[in-house]
């Protein structure tokens, strides 16, 4: 057993098929069960938020040209809540993660409607990574769960 | 998407009956908002008390909304649950709208 296994408490692992209402009814579930459903209601938030924003964004862009599925799979660690998520869609543009870079307010006229989501994961997620083998997205990050691991 | 719609004084206030606003519900969402203020109502509160998450494309259906009233119309919002207080504090929009805590008072009142 490693290190890491030590510390593993609970986990949860759905499969949520590739669109915007199956997308609402995996996180219900996810938030339904452990680990996310001890989260205290900041961390809850913070949590459905950056998970909302990654999922969407793989319907929207890895599978805007076809349908799949997306596997989410949380562990409880040492550090929070470690989120693994894997698709079979279209890779990420130049292999990398979107900078989600923030943008002007001033111009009334010219507000942004989109945009936001990157920007949104970058701000609350940690240690986000991203890699491609055989054809398969894999995005990891880190959720802070301080409430839970003492 | 459920939405209440009622004249409060001099505002048009449309309060939002479902627990998200999301990628599933945001563009009938914006429908519905160029539906219910295309009339012309110069001020418009949308009451979000019901709302519990919203995502990046409520958010973007929300300035679209906004974006899409003629200039003498004005919106304003209401009732920021948490999670949603969260997303318009780090996108910074809440320094974009006009928020109230609860709907004015004198809203209330005149209804």
């Amino acid at each position: 057993m490693t290190a890491h296994q030590t510390f593993r408490r609970q986990a949860s692992h759905v499969i949520v098929h590739a669109d915007a209402l199956a997308v609402r009814h995996g996180l219900a579930s996810l938030f339904a069960q452990e680990p996310l459903n001890c989260l205290s209601d900041d961390l809850r938030g913070t949590a459905e938020i950056v998970m909302a924003e990654v999922l969407n964004n793989i319907v929207e862009h890895a599978y805007a040209a076809q349908s799949g599925a997306i596997e989410v799979s949380i562990d409880l660690g040492e550090n929070g809540l470690e989120c693994a998520i894997t698709d079979n869609g279209a890779p990420m543009p130049s292999s990398d993660l979107p900078k989600g870079k923030p943008y002007a307010l001033d111009q009334m006229d010219d507000l942004p409607e989109g945009g936001f989501g990157w920007f949104l994961i970058r701000s609350l997620a940690q240690d986000l990574q991203y890699s491609r083998f055989r054809d398969q997205n894999f995005l990891r990050f880190r959720l802070p769960a301080h409430a839970l691991v003492s | 998407m459920k939405v209440v719609v009622q004249q409060l004084g001099d505002a048009l206030v449309i309060r939002v009956d479902q627990d998200r606003i999301d990628a599933a519900s945001a563009i009938q969402f914006k429908d519905q908002m160029r539906q219910l203020t295309q009339s012309g109502t110069p001020r418009v509160v949308l009451d979000l008390a019901q709302v519990a998450f919203i995502d990046s494309s409520g958010l973007g259906a929300i300035v679209a909304a906004m974006k899409g009233l003629g200039s003498t119309q004005k919106l304003e919002l209401s009732g920021l649950t948490d999670t949603v207080k969260k997303v318009f504090r780090l996108t910074r929009m809440d320094t974009v709208f006009t928020i109230h805590s609860d709907l004015p008072v004198n809203l209330a009142k005149a209804g």
